[in-house]
């Protein structure tokens, strides 16, 4: 599997501000609004950037908050995607296709880098096979698709079989950018997979070489049960399980960069433990023991260190100890006051992002992995929850920026690029957001909000786009995105 | 031969009746003598104490006579005269003295009575947890603050000076958050917060050895409602008892 780019990585988001276009705004709050834009980053990304700016900026004033986006400065392809069609005529196809063209649409919406022609200007005749292509009648209006997405599937017996092909609409001599065939059991889970695999493929395909995600998995703690414990779901929300067992409260789930392990922290006989529950074994296996309040484990990128907040000194303090059993804790920050909630830069390895509370309201941190060169990034309010986005350029994380009586003091999300501490809302719809975690390929963002009533996962774009709800039954909080 | 005895028999009867005869003339004779003083009636008395015990616990019998040669209680049998014995009847009794004497005889009664044993004796450290439920005050703080503030110091000393005349007792304090922090954040201002107030404590004397901490955010509010009054209630260091 070729390796992303690092050089051009074309769909990591990149925050530019020129600082001529800050301005003040008079709408609504009359508050001192930094103009952004996230775009993804080109070869003339740059360039790009400038030119948006200027040509996009007037109709942005009018606007109470800017409103940014991981397609400024990039064309979102736009692909149709044809219902594939049965290529057999066993009875249970219905149900298999409707959950794999469900799933496939789904997926490439979800990826943020499309823009999906809808389905009711699509033609008659869907084809099933390349044969059955008729160029003109998708690349033209109202279709104007440039890529079409289609395929087959046909159940045999106990198998399901599909057949799926990305077409360059633009290149009728050589169109198959892919062609693929699987094959599985005749199941829902296996149907869904098999769109999440070939959705993986299109998105690598067309979106700069950077793996899809379709087949990753978030944790996070439910009280489905009536007990605080850790669960598990597809990306897209589906196939939500209990993973935990332990009838206490478990919280912080974090999953190991191998997807082996989960990482938590929970209230035992004495405090709170951090523990570890191996998803090979289904079952918890050993961790270190600490005196105090343990809490809020990170794994270090290469899986071998677990960084978390213990108060063992009689102080939440930072320390970083072996992640195989938990031996060997050095404690790494030595402040007065809570520090908590510790992420490393999963790029690089050798900085951690942490919350404390040594000058009061907490505040977001970043230092090396042994504790030096601290840097305070948030200069007011209160924040927390720091989540470093995989290609290490930026924190997303909690912030009640007006925090103080008479202040509206909503939790929002925000983004900050860690070099240039520049940060813009992503957010803005009321209620309380807290607990961002970041896809692995930098493009999503899974958080906690109540806005809909009850604590719920939500996802969205990392420009804070298409945000959607994924969970419904009991209170979801804390999600954790796997790292593959 | 049988004819023989019964002959002899019927002269050694004859023989006896006249001698018996002319006997109790010859007393009719002399001037009565006083009379010997009758034998006086023997006195008896019982007691027990305590007179109701608990199942399984003992009590003491104690009695006196006089004028008695024959002593007995019913269920011990012959005793001395007087004297005293533990016992431990296993249901209660009423123990029956009989003093026979040359004067007659004389009961006495006694009764003790047992009771069901008490529920589990309660524990001698009951009244020590309801005291230290009654006396020590639970310290509330500001918000996102875990220094003790001043106006919780006069309960804290108060708490200090309980302590230290209840040396026995060993405690936990817990540290709670109000609803609006983060949840990792809290539960770790939640440790500094039960720290602060063990920490006090010590300062104020108490052993250290006697406190633990821990820490529950705001995961276990005393109130749910979201006011200032409400979310006060859930800024504190709450003492629990034992452990």
């Amino acid at each position: 599997m070729p390796t992303t780019n690092n050089r051009t990585p074309r769909a990591n988001l990149s925050l530019h501000f020129p600082k001529s276009r800050f301005t003040m705004t008079s709408y609504r709050t009359k508050m001192l609004k930094h103009r952004f834009v996230i775009c993804n980053a080109f070869a003339l990304r740059h360039v790009l950037c400038l030119l948006l700016m200027l040509v996009l900026g007037l109709p942005c004033f009018a606007q109470d908050w800017i409103r940014t986006g991981t397609g400024l400065g990039v064309q979102k392809v736009r692909i149709a995607v044809p219902d594939f069609k049965t290529s057999s005529s066993d009875p249970k196809n219905a149900d298999l296709l409707k959950t794999f063209n469900d799933t496939l649409w789904n997926d490439l919406d979800n990826a943020g880098i499309f823009d999906l022609a809808s389905k009711s200007f699509y033609p008659m005749q869907a084809p099933g096979q390349p044969t059955e292509v008729n160029f003109n009648a998708w690349s033209s209006a109202p279709v104007s698709a440039l890529m079409l997405v289609f395929g087959n599937l046909g159940v045999n017996g106990n198998n399901v079989a599909v057949q799926g092909w990305l077409y360059d609409l633009k290149n009728i001599s050589s169109p198959q950018i892919l062609g693929k065939q699987y094959q599985d059991t005749a199941s829902s889970d296996a149907v869904r997979l098999i769109a999440h695999k070939f959705a993986n493929e299109i998105i690598y395909r067309l979106g700069g070489g950077v793996q899809g995600i379709a087949e990753t998995k978030i944790y996070f703690v439910s009280t489905r049960t009536g007990k605080k414990e850790i669960w598990g779901m597809d990306y897209d929300g589906a196939n939500q399980h209990q993973i935990t067992h332990l009838g206490t409260t478990s919280l912080s789930p974090r999953i190991s960069p191998d997807n082996s392990r989960i990482a938590f922290s929970s209230l035992g006989k004495t405090g709170w433990d951090i523990r570890m529950f191996s998803l090979d074994l289904d079952r918890p296996v050993t961790f270190q023991h600490y005196a105090g309040t343990n809490l809020s484990p990170a794994w270090s990128p290469d899986g071998t260190k677990i960084a978390f907040s213990s108060s063992r000194g009689g102080d939440p303090d930072i320390y970083v100890a072996d992640a195989s059993a938990g031996g060997d804790a050095r404690r790494i920050t030595i402040s007065p006051g809570p520090d908590v909630s510790p992420v490393w830069n999963p790029k690089t390895g050798t900085q951690i992002a942490f919350v404390s509370g040594r000058t009061g309201l907490p505040q977001v941190y970043t230092m090396e992995a042994d504790g030096t060169n601290t840097q305070r990034l948030t200069d007011q309010g209160y924040a927390v929850s720091p989540a470093w986005s995989p290609n290490g350029q930026f924190l997303a994380f909690a912030w009640i920026r007006k925090y103080g009586p008479g202040e509206p003091g909503s939790s929002d999300i925000y983004l900050m690029d860690v070099v240039s501490k520049q940060w813009v809302q992503l957010t803005h719809d009321g209620g309380r957001n807290d607990f961002p975690s970041w896809s692995p390929d930098s493009r999503h963002i899974i958080f906690q909000s109540n806005r809909s009533g009850g604590l719920q996962l939500w996802t969205m774009l990392a420009d804070g786009t298409k945000q959607t709800q994924l969970t419904n039954s009991g209170t979801n909080t804390q999600p954790n995105w796997s790292w593959k | 031969m049988k004819q023989g005895s019964k002959k002899w028999i019927m002269v050694v009867f004859a023989l006896s009746a006249i001698m018996t005869l002319g006997a109790c003339k010859k007393k009719v004779a002399p001037p009565p003598p006083p009379p010997p003083p009758p034998p006086a009636a023997p006195t008896a008395s019982l007691s027990v104490n305590p007179n109701t015990i608990q199942k399984g616990q003992s009590t003491t019998l104690t009695w006196e006579t006089s004028n008695a040669t024959d002593v007995n209680i019913d269920g011990i049998g012959a005793v001395k005269p007087s004297g005293s014995q533990q016992v431990t009847p296993e249901d209660s009794t009423t123990y029956h003295l009989m003093a026979k004497g040359a004067g007659g005889s004389q009961e006495a009664t006694a009764r003790v009575t047992v009771t069901a044993p008490p529920p589990p004796t309660p524990q001698p450290t009951a009244s020590e947890q309801e005291l230290f439920a009654q006396n020590v005050k639970d310290i509330y703080f500001d918000y996102d603050k875990y220094d003790v503030r001043a106006d919780q110091s006069a309960a804290l000393q108060a708490d200090a000076q309980f302590l230290a005349q209840h040396q026995n007792i060993t405690f936990v304090i817990e540290g709670h958050c109000d609803e609006r922090g983060s949840t990792e954040y809290n539960l770790a201002l939640g440790d500094n917060r039960a720290n602060a107030v063990k920490n006090a404590l010590v300062q104020a004397g108490v052993n250290a050895s006697r406190i633990k901490t821990i820490s529950y955010g705001k995961e276990k509010p005393f109130c749910s409602e979201s006011n200032e009054q409400c979310w006060q209630q859930n800024r504190r260091g709450h003492f629990v008892y034992g452990q």
